[in-house]
């Protein structure tokens, strides 16, 4: 029988690492085909090649048995085959209609149609019931409509094979409930879906089969009906993996962290942050539950002294530091694991070395009257990378160069180090390997233990679960609940992430 | 050799250094197809630079303000900022400058050449400040803004020129001789060119801007800013106010370039129709300099080389001096493509380790 | 004095200072619509002029007689075009910061057009004079019209009308063509166009040579009813002028137009102000910093923020996100 797709033996490497070592992948017509893998095993590299963005160095790609070459998405587009992008491939400051049709426009004369564009995505999306509004502007839509217009590019240009990587990555629970019912109309209709995931709840909800890949290999392709969550993980890690858990006594002590009625805005002026309380303890890792963009963001930063706090009040050690800079936040004890390493945590250009001394290296010993004293940063910088075994072959190599998981442990380093009465880790495991998972969980773990306020923010339920004494869910800017994740199940977390709390509260 | 090229430190130099040969032979292919020897060209240039003590003396003397410059628009680039606004606040160092030694005339010498040349640097600070501030304030982007301040320095000069400052010869009356760098020795010793005693004050600039940038901690801040604004932001360094102080630097930079002009070169100033071109160099000297102090009077040292010794080019080999103008685009669009040298130096270098 | 006589005197002038910088900044907008920034204007609008000298010169030679001028927008249009692929390929292939290159590509153009100029005139500094210019004429008919007439119509180059006319046009094909969206498209987020099968290099070259097309035949509008002839100055600030036009217009076609034909008010009026009552008062630098003061605060958001296209400025390179 022929596949809708099949992917033979594809090989595929970047510098340093193979990213898909001998991958075959088989999609059956008319099903929901999920790729399933950690971050970095590969899925997205084997995808891309799929798309025509990579080639790759070997193996052979068929669609519907025929053997093809696809050297660009054009060749993908022409052979059916439409992918729904992790980070949305739209033009904020165009019209739906007009992303929608851009590449290939209906015409009169020279001119654009954009009436017959209007009709066609207002017929497209009444057929799969997507309801978007062909003449609204991109950036006046909520993330879920984006998404749906993503989906309606792919319709528009007659696809049938339909890849959709990490959809649910940033939408809320309701939005992913709806994004699965559409996925299976999609397949009603005739398409086949490749869906790209590391959250097993959305494979057993949505898919038929499931392929493994780990490291860059299939490990094995199952019936979705034949297998279950736990045998699948184990195929995901492949090993029996120590997860740390927050096992050492829950014992808080005084309030390190205190914030009243606080209410930011974000970046278009709207409340972000609307009157919110939270208090943090000595000794306690509080765990933010939520769906991205409810307000963890704008919270963290009005913590850091990043963006201005419209009304409220933070306190830190009883110290009040709303209206403070970040420089006087940090000098008063805060230290901060930022969401994007690459762009927040590291000057990528410096050295290992200038790194570690971000927030210090205008006080004594590393600098007098204003010189720096290399030396010191120097020896400093060396006693770090061999404390947190950060692998770099020097604290003179570029920041730029080191992978993923020892850039994060210099920025784990230079925080711990500097011995903040509060540590705020936000997202801090995004886009690592198992390895360097573990080794952060650890380290949050002892801040517990050695009597500091640890506030994590994740979109990871597991994370939440594993790590927290107590987990606050935040929901449109507000905490809606504060729970014992001893005493919850991913089930109740996700409702009240959907600020339904009565429902959370009886599940 | 092939690990030693594509290895780190050399091979960062090897591409200003392939740019300036590559802008030299296709500047040599040029002349060539119009008709003239370009090896005449090439050492009549080399001659009258090395040779003859005039020449040697006006390269020197046309390096100080183009070093200033290269200094300047280095200093920005190491914040992340492009100043192409070196022209105007050249303009402004220049005529404040000169204006501040007719003014305060009667001051002695030991008083008078300082405050002038501070009067010029804190000018060209000021042209870099506002720049500055509207992108710290206002996020305008400073390529436009400076190209923008460029043109009111050259309008406003020209116009406080004329109804203030005004002698005959389209400019203003010369300066004091208090407030002159100018050196009868200097100009001896080099058959009457007009070297003067600015060097010096090239020389404090570029150690001054090594020390900052290096050595202190307002350096490292101005660094990492100019890295990734996120990350210093996130750290707790002001990103603004590195910003502003940037171009503070930057401006001060070239202000003194103008100085130089308006104290040695030339004594005073002149209505200028359009600009100078020296803040323009400026750029490119920054460029192949690979943003370095040294780098900068290095190749601050080889464009007012080719300038100075262009006019014996056009003399001894008839070639239009205009062809520098030529070489010094071609180097700078060779250094800017240096993604395309490094690519292929490390084809070369690959074939060579298979070999 | 009155009002109507001194706009008699100041729109004509208007109308014809205005012409190259429209046709300048529309070919900046071309290009930064499509993701490059093109500070190389000024060195545009100088190889432009200089064509239209020498090849005007060289028509007239031929006995071309008052058709020169004209076929030599056409050349100029053509040499600009090429020389903006210098631009082009250092800058989007070669993925050279584009302000640098933009910065050497006015070097190369003085540098070229002077050598050049000293290369085929015996070491002269400058082109002969041409003989024919493209003449401000009366436009039969409309002069009559009263009031506008005047105004509008008489002592005017119809290159104004094509500069004005261009001005709509660059807008409907920008806005209203499936190209114009393409071009549009890749400047504010080249990844999506990619996706969508758009080739972002090719738009980006097209843009580009779009610019040096129209920043060409703006150079040669300027030689062929301002200058006369081409020296080392013929185009000195013209371009940037231009620029400072194309931003204050928003990057938009038809703002593009509006502020070119504001700035050409500004310039004209510092020429002519002298002869004008209470404004023969008024220093000419205020008129002369005008149009830079103006786009400073159209940046800084004082007179209606003006944005860049996203990627205006950003190399694009496939895969990375």
């Amino acid at each position: 029988m022929s596949y809708a797709i099949e992917m033979r033996n594809i090989r595929k490497e970047f510098p340093g690492i193979v990213a898909n070592d001998d991958v075959t992948l088989q999609v059956k017509e008319g099903e929901i085909h999920a790729l399933f893998g950690e971050n970095g095993a590969g899925k997205s590299t084997l995808m891309n090649v799929l798309f025509g963005l990579y080639q790759p160095d070997a193996g052979e790609i068929y669609v519907k048995g025929q053997k093809v070459n696809i050297s660009d998405p054009n060749d993908a587009n022409r052979l059916g085959i439409g992918m729904v992008h992790q980070h949305f491939m739209l033009i904020d400051n165009f019209t739906v209609a007009e992303n929608i049709i851009l590449g290939s426009e209906p015409t009169r004369g020279m001119a654009l149609d954009m009436d017959k564009a209007v009709k066609i995505v207002r017929d497209l999306s009444d057929r799969y019931g997507l309801d978007v509004d062909p003449l609204k502007k991109v950036e006046d839509i909520t993330i879920g409509m984006q998404q749906r217009v993503e989906i309606l590019k792919i319709l528009y240009r007659g696809s049938n094979i339909l890849i959709f990587d990490e959809p649910t990555a940033v939408l809320t629970p309701i939005e992913i409930k709806e994004l699965i019912e559409i996925m299976k109309r999609l397949v009603k209709e005739g398409k086949s879906i490749i869906l790209i995931t590391h959250k097993l709840k959305e494979i057993f909800e949505a898919c038929d089969r499931c392929t493994v890949i780990r490291l860059g290999k299939v490990i094995g392709t199952v019936d979705i009906s034949d297998t279950n969550p736990s045998k699948l993980a184990d195929m995901m890690v492949g090993r029996k993996v120590n997860i740390p858990v927050n096992d050492s006594p829950y014992a808080p002590k005084e309030k390190v962290l205190e914030i009243k009625d606080l209410t930011v805005l974000d970046s278009r002026k709207v409340p972000a942050v609307r009157k919110l309380d939270l208090e943090v303890h000595g000794g306690e890792i509080l765990g933010i539950a939520g769906v991205d963009g409810n307000g963890q963001t704008e919270l963290i930063e009005a913590i850091a002294g990043l963006r201005k706090v419209h009304e409220g009040q933070i306190l830190l050690n009883g110290e009040d530091i709303t209206r403070l800079k970040t420089r006087k936040i940090i000098e008063a004890g805060l230290g901060y694991i930022p969401e994007d390493r690459h762009k927040h945590g590291l000057v990528l250009d410096f050295t290992v070395g200038e790194n570690m001394v971000l927030q210090t290296y205008y006080k004594k010993p590393f600098a007098h009257a204003g010189v720096l004293q290399n030396k010191v940063i120097s020896k400093k910088a060396k006693q770090l990378i061999k404390e947190f075994d950060v692998r770099t072959p020097g604290e003179k190599t570029l920041a730029r160069s080191l992978s993923g998981g020892n850039q994060q442990k210099v920025v784990i380093a230079r925080e711990v180090d500097r011995s903040p009465k509060l540590l705020i880790a936000a997202q801090p495991t995004r886009g690592l390997d198992i390895g360097a998972i573990e080794f952060i969980h650890n380290k949050l773990l002892e801040e517990k233990k050695k009597g500091k306020a640890v506030l994590l923010v994740s979109f990871e339920l597991d994370e939440i679960l594993h790590l927290s004494d107590r987990i606050a869910v935040i929901y449109e800017g507000r905490i809606i609940d504060i729970v014992n994740p001893k005493e919850t199940n991913e089930n109740q977390l996700g409702l009240l992430m959907a600020g339904r709390k009565e429902a959370g509260r009886q599940a | 050799m092939s690990k030693l090229l594509t290895s780190g430190k050399y091979f960062h130099i090897l591409v200003p250094l392939i740019s300036v040969v590559l802008g030299l032979m296709v500047g040599a292919i040029i002349m060539l197809a119009a008709g003239y020897n370009p090896i005449l060209a090439y050492q009549s240039i080399v001659e009258s630079v090395f040779l003859q003590p005039y020449y040697t003396g006006e390269t020197i003397r046309a390096m100080i303000p183009l070093v200033l410059a290269g200094l300047s628009v280095a200093f920005a680039f190491r914040t992340g900022l492009f100043n192409i606004g070196v022209e105007g606040q050249l303009l402004a160092g220049w005529f404040v400058s000169v204006a501040t030694a007719i003014f305060f005339g009667h001051l002695p010498k030991v008083v008078l050449l300082p405050l002038s040349i501070l009067a010029g640097g804190i000018a060209g600070g000021v042209w870099g400040i506002i720049p500055g501030f509207l992108k710290a304030r206002f996020k305008v982007h400073e390529v436009i803004s400076t190209i923008m301040m460029n043109y009111i320095a050259l309008y406003t000069t020209n116009y406080l020129i004329k109804h203030y400052l005004y002698t005959q010869g389209e400019r203003t009356p010369n300066i004091p001789d208090n407030a002159s760098l100018a050196s009868p020795m200097l100009a001896n010793l080099t058959q009457g060119s007009r070297l003067h005693w600015g060097f010096i004050v090239a020389i404090i600039a570029g150690l001054l801007m090594w020390f900052i940038l290096w050595k202190t901690t307002r350096g490292y801040e101005l660094r990492a800013v100019g890295f990734s604004p996120g990350a210093s932001r996130y750290a707790g360094i002001n990103v603004e106010r590195n910003i502003v102080l940037s171009m503070a630097f930057s401006g001060m930079f070239a202000g003194l370039a103008g100085t130089m002009e308006g104290l040695g070169t030339y004594q005073y100033m002149m209505i200028n129709a359009s600009f100078i071109g020296i803040g323009f160099n400026g750029i490119a000297v920054a460029l192949l300099g690979l943003n370095t102090v040294v780098g900068v009077f290095l190749s601050g040292a080889l464009f007012s080389a080719l300038q100075t010794g262009g006019l014996t080019m056009q003399s001894d080999a008839g070639v239009p001096v205009d062809l520098i103008n030529i070489v010094i685009a071609l180097i700078i669009f060779f250094v800017g493509s240096s993604y395309v040298i490094k690519w292929v130096l490390n084809r070369l270098a690959k074939r060579g380790e298979k070999n | 004095m009155s009002l109507l006589s001194i706009l008699d005197i100041i729109i004509p002038s208007m109308l014809l200072t205005a012409a190259p910088l429209i046709f300048t900044a529309l070919g900046g907008v071309f290009s930064e619509r499509s993701g490059v920034v093109n500070i190389g204007l000024e060195g545009l609008m100088a190889v432009g002029a200089f064509t239209a000298a020498i090849s005007t010169y060289y028509l007239e030679n031929m006995g071309a007689g008052a058709a020169a001028p004209w076929l030599s927008l056409l050349i100029a249009a053509v040499a600009g075009c090429l020389f903006s692929l210098i631009h082009a390929v250092v800058s989007i292939s070669f993925r050279a910061d584009q302000t640098v290159s933009g910065v050497a590509l006015n070097f190369l153009a003085t540098g070229v057009t002077v050598f050049l100029v000293k290369l085929l005139f015996q070491g002269a500094g400058q082109t002969p004079y041409i003989e024919h210019r493209i003449d401000k004429v009366d436009i039969p008919g409309l002069d009559q019209i009263p009031v506008i007439g005047p105004m509008l119509f008489s002592h005017v180059a119809y290159t104004s009308f094509i500069a004005i006319a261009m001005g709509f046009l660059v807008w409907y094909i920008l806005f209203k063509t499936p190209f114009g969206l393409r071009l549009r498209s890749v400047g504010e987020h080249p990844a999506a166009a990619d996706t969508l099968g758009i080739n972002v290099t090719k738009m980006r070259y097209i843009g580009v040579m779009l610019s040096g097309a129209f920043g060409g035949t703006g150079g040669a509008i300027y030689l062929v009813t301002i200058a006369g002839n081409y020296n080392a100055t013929t185009i000195s600030g013209q371009g940037f002028l231009a620029l400072a036009a194309m931003v204050f217009g928003k990057w938009n076609p038809v703002g593009a137009l509006g502020a070119g034909l504001f700035f050409g008010f500004a310039q004209s009026l510092s020429i002519t102000s002298q002869q004008i009552p209470i404004l023969d008062r008024l220093p000419d630098v205020y008129l002369l910093i005008a149009p830079y003061v103006l786009t400073l605060l159209v940046l800084a958001g004082f007179v209606g923020r003006a944005e860049a296209p996203k990627a205006d400025g950003v190399p694009y390179i496939k895969g990375q996100r």
